[in-house]
């Protein structure tokens, strides 16, 4: 069965550093961190105290107030992601064309902040006292739920949970939907918000993130020998992928085609990534054949890259043992020191940052690199956006649990 | 504050709607979209309110804001 072309055709971010594409765009690749400390509750006896947090986001700019109540954080960030991306699209959905409509948008950990507060609501006044909408705001799918019923879109309709892997996984399983025939369209994508109480102390406990409280905009510094862990993100990445055939005939601005996707497993531990990064290897080398591509003819990797002393140390490795000979020449950078680690959503903003660099020809820099690790000794393009011609990027995610996925995208070219 | 006024702050807050257009006749279904969690959502904050237990099978009977403010004051004259 021949394969259909899929292209994406809208994209909407709700991100650190910006509430649309452009803002988005313009600092990664100005380098200008969305990391600041904590205001939004007592942090001061956490050993990590900054976050790269949503500012200026008010849900009923995209939703009704009603609705907004309704909805954990996580949900409110996917449907004004889905939102700008599907207005972004301009593809109306329509009782002929909904069945034909998916949402595939995950979130790595789901409505933890509802969850928190009715906890809380339980301890202090029992059972009786708590929400009924507890269930519906928390669970995981709700932003595909809440997406299809916000645009009516009716068709598959799901999410891989993946953790830091998820935005990437959700666009790889919404291209596939699409490359077998089981819908025109897909709104997909990531979505996070666990920066609360309990996934602070949870994240402070796996001593996985960085403590430079002091200095958070240069907090986040992969590949950099100094650096000392993630930065908490928050937000989300919601992208349109479509029928290359469907966006054409109704006239639609191509972005750029999708064409690989690999997802494969670690099997080696919960959260310590596989140190000879044989199953990242493995998803590089597969998205490339899933693509077609050679490795020397891939322009930008946008790297995981989470600024932790074993991703980016096993992540570098597992470029060299796919790329060989060819691995100095291509450009990596990991947008993470910017938008800092955005878990489930942070797939997808960076596919997002991937289909920018091929449309712009411009790749965002890895900010806060100044020592060179003598275990990551790529080109990471550092502190400075490169202009070069990016004719294909890929994009991968490591995620807790041992899952690796990576997706392909190529600049549109008709033929 | 009058029972109708506390019911009317109520739905203001969980069903969104504007306090004009909450009239003693407005059924919460029909009229003011209320669905069958709201209704829960809408129980548990009258209990507040008033200081009361309202049991859940009291409000299969209740279609109207009047309705609503009837079996409140109904209930408040019982304690």
């Amino acid at each position: 069965m021949e394969k259909r072309r899929v292209v994406v055709t809208g994209m909407g971010v709700i991100s650190p550093v910006g509430n649309d594409v452009a803002t988005f765009w313009e600092n990664l690749i100005a380098g200008k961190s969305g990391i600041r400390p904590i205001e939004r509750f007592d942090v001061s006896q956490y050993p990590t105290r900054i976050a790269a947090q949503v500012l200026d986001f008010n849900p009923t700019d995209y939703m009704s107030r009603k609705d907004s109540r309704r909805m954990d954080r996580f949900v409110q960030f996917a449907c004004a992601a889905a939102r700008i991306a599907l207005e972004d699209s301009g593809l109306a959905v329509h009782p002929g064309n909904a069945p034909q409509i998916g949402v595939w948008v995950g979130s790595g950990i789901g409505g933890l902040e509802t969850m928190e507060n009715q906890h809380e609501v339980l301890m202090a006044r029992g059972c009786s006292g708590v929400s009924p909408f507890l269930v519906p705001m928390m669970i995981t799918n709700m932003a595909s739920g809440q997406i299809s019923i916000m645009t009516g879109a009716r068709g598959p309709n799901g999410c891989t949970v993946t953790a830091c892997a998820t935005g990437t996984n959700c666009i790889g399983e919404a291209f596939r939907f699409i490359q077998r025939g089981e819908a025109i369209a897909m709104i997909a994508g990531g979505t996070e918000a666990s920066i609360t109480p309990l996934g602070m102390s949870g994240f402070c406990a796996m001593k996985a993130m960085s403590t430079r409280n002091d200095d958070p905009s240069r907090a986040s510094r992969p590949f950099d020998l100094e650096r000392d862990g993630f930065v908490m993100g928050e937000g989300s990445g919601v992208i349109v992928l479509e029928e290359l055939q469907h966006a054409l005939e109704r006239g639609a601005r191509v972005y750029a085609e999708i064409i690989g996707y690999s997802t494969t497993a670690d099997a080696y531990h919960v959260v310590q990534p596989d140190p000879e990064g044989a199953g990242a290897a493995r998803a590089l080398a597969m998205v490339l054949d899933d693509a077609g591509v050679l490795p020397q003819e891939v322009d930008y990797i946008n790297a995981h890259g989470t600024g932790t002393e074993i991703n980016d140390a096993m992540e570098t490795l597992a470029i060299k043992k796919v790329w060989g000979i060819n691995a100095h020449q291509v450009a990596i950078s990991s947008t993470k020191g910017v938008t800092g680690h955005m878990l489930g959503a942070a797939g997808a903003v960076e596919f997002i940052a991937a289909v920018l660099a091929c449309q712009y020809d411009i790749i965002p820099p890895t900010i806060n690199y100044r020592t060179p690790d003598p275990a990551c000794d790529l080109d990471y393009v550092p502190n400075q956006a490169r202009r070069r011609k990016v004719r294909i990027a890929v994009s991968d995610s490591l995620g807790f649990g041992g899952h690796n996925a990576a997706l392909v995208v190529r600049k549109y070219e008709h033929n | 504050m009058s029972v109708f006024d506390s019911v009317k702050e109520v739905i203001v807050e969980i069903l969104d709607v504007p306090p004009e257009d909450i009239k003693h006749e407005s059924k919460l279904v029909e009229d003011l979209e209320a669905d069958s969690l709201d209704i829960v959502e809408m129980v548990m904050q009258l209990e507040d309110k008033f200081g009361l237990q309202i049991p859940e099978s009291a409000f299969d009977d209740l279609k109207t804001v009047k309705d609503v403010v009837e079996y409140l004051e109904k209930r408040l004259q019982e304690k």
